[in-house]
């Protein structure tokens, strides 16, 4: 928001919505990229006997690719602060009631496995 | 007064600040208009969250009770497939960035081939995963009355599990199969509904498109339907592994 007002400032009140940032075609090229060697990753780790660390390992690379998606194809790490409260809200909102539903189910049979 | 999407208001006729044609009377500046556009969009958003994370939960917890069972059913799952399918879709978010690109710049030329691109890859995925329900369909893999535990109780009738070396399954463990089947038709299904919900929508878009739109300096159609088309990528990105992949070596 605040680089939107500096331009509010300089240039007169045209068009504020051409001034929104642009996400450069590199950017989308290099994210496009790094999605496709992470889901090699993922296949590649799942041929891979690791025990418990093979579903750890799988969510893990899921959960970059994820992040990437977020921040540079929906461009949250050039949105505004409102955005990235919201997508924070959400995602916390999101873990806690499945925290919360997970823990429940854990306890209730505590030490009868 | 009404609202005229035709031209746009010149001051002296409706005494308020000139104003772009697409610009709603009840924002004070394009920029408002396109924030609350957009933090619109991350709240519904929010909400598919919620509605995909409670069937997340739900595998979570079952795949916990019925360990052999889930481990069974995803053997069933061609990897192959879900791959490449994968690898269809980013390339579809990838084409679907890249449109948002060209309608920033105005580029009308490049913003058409970029919808059209990720409307043929979102049929391409949709084919695939078609093939794939196909080959559960054959096998009595679809939960219901028809549903089969053969390939469970007896694995080595069955390809797939005689590649994995699945051991037979006790009937009520093998019939746990279908609560996996059924989570894996509900969270595929619920994504595919989202994606032909989305090429509809795609279908639309590139006629518009092709008219002009979008590339006015207008773009927030494009850049919310970017969202929702990401979203539903993320949305595999989370299934393929949890479906498909973290069950090959237990």
């Amino acid at each position: 928001m605040s680089e939107h007002l500096d331009h509010e400032h300089e240039g007169g009140p045209k068009n504020d919505y051409e001034e929104h940032h642009i996400v450069s075609p590199a950017v989308y090229a290099t994210i496009f990229a790094a999605l496709l060697v992470a889901t090699g990753l993922t296949v590649g780790a799942s041929y891979i006997e690791m025990g418990v660390f093979n579903p750890i390992v799988a969510i893990g690379i899921a959960v970059i690719k994820a992040t990437l998606v977020v921040l540079f194809f929906m461009h949250v790490k050039y949105s505004s602060k409102l955005t990235k409260l919201t997508v924070g809200a959400g995602l916390f909102t999101f873990l806690a009631l499945i925290g919360m539903t997970l823990s429940d189910y854990i306890s209730r049979a505590w030490g009868r496995w | 007064m009404p609202d005229s999407p035709a031209i746009a208001h010149d001051e002296l006729e409706t005494g308020h600040p000139a104003h772009p044609s697409y610009q709603r009377h009840h924002f004070a500046t394009m920029d408002q208009q396109a924030d609350a556009t957009s933090f619109a969009m991350w709240l519904f958003l929010l909400t598919e969250i919620m509605f995909f994370g409670g069937m997340f939960t739900a595998y979570l917890i079952y795949r916990n009770w019925y360990y052999p069972a889930f481990v069974a059913g995803s053997h069933q799952l061609s990897i192959f497939w879900g791959t490449l399918n994968t690898g269809v879709l980013i390339s579809s978010s990838f084409t679907m960035a890249m449109g948002v690109w060209y309608a920033e710049t105005r580029r009308k030329q490049g913003l058409v081939l970029c919808l059209i691109a990720t409307f043929v890859l979102g049929l391409g995925f949709l084919g695939i995963k078609s093939i794939e329900y196909a080959e559960k369909i054959e096998k009595h893999h679809v939960p219901g009355l028809h549903y089969s535990v053969k390939s469970f109780v007896d694995p080595a009738s069955d390809k797939a599990a005689s590649e994995y070396g699945d051991k037979p399954l006790a009937l009520d463990m093998a019939r746990h199969t279908e609560l996996y089947f059924f989570l894996y038709f509900a969270m595929t299904g619920m994504h595919a509904l989202h994606m032909i919900i989305g090429i509809c929508i795609l279908g639309y878009m590139i006629f518009r498109a092709r008219a002009g739109d979008y590339t006015d300096g207008h773009i927030s159609f494009v850049e919310n339907f970017g969202l929702y088309w990401h979203f539903v990528d993320i949305i595999w990105i989370f299934l393929f592994p949890l479906l498909y992949l973290i069950s090959r070596h237990a």
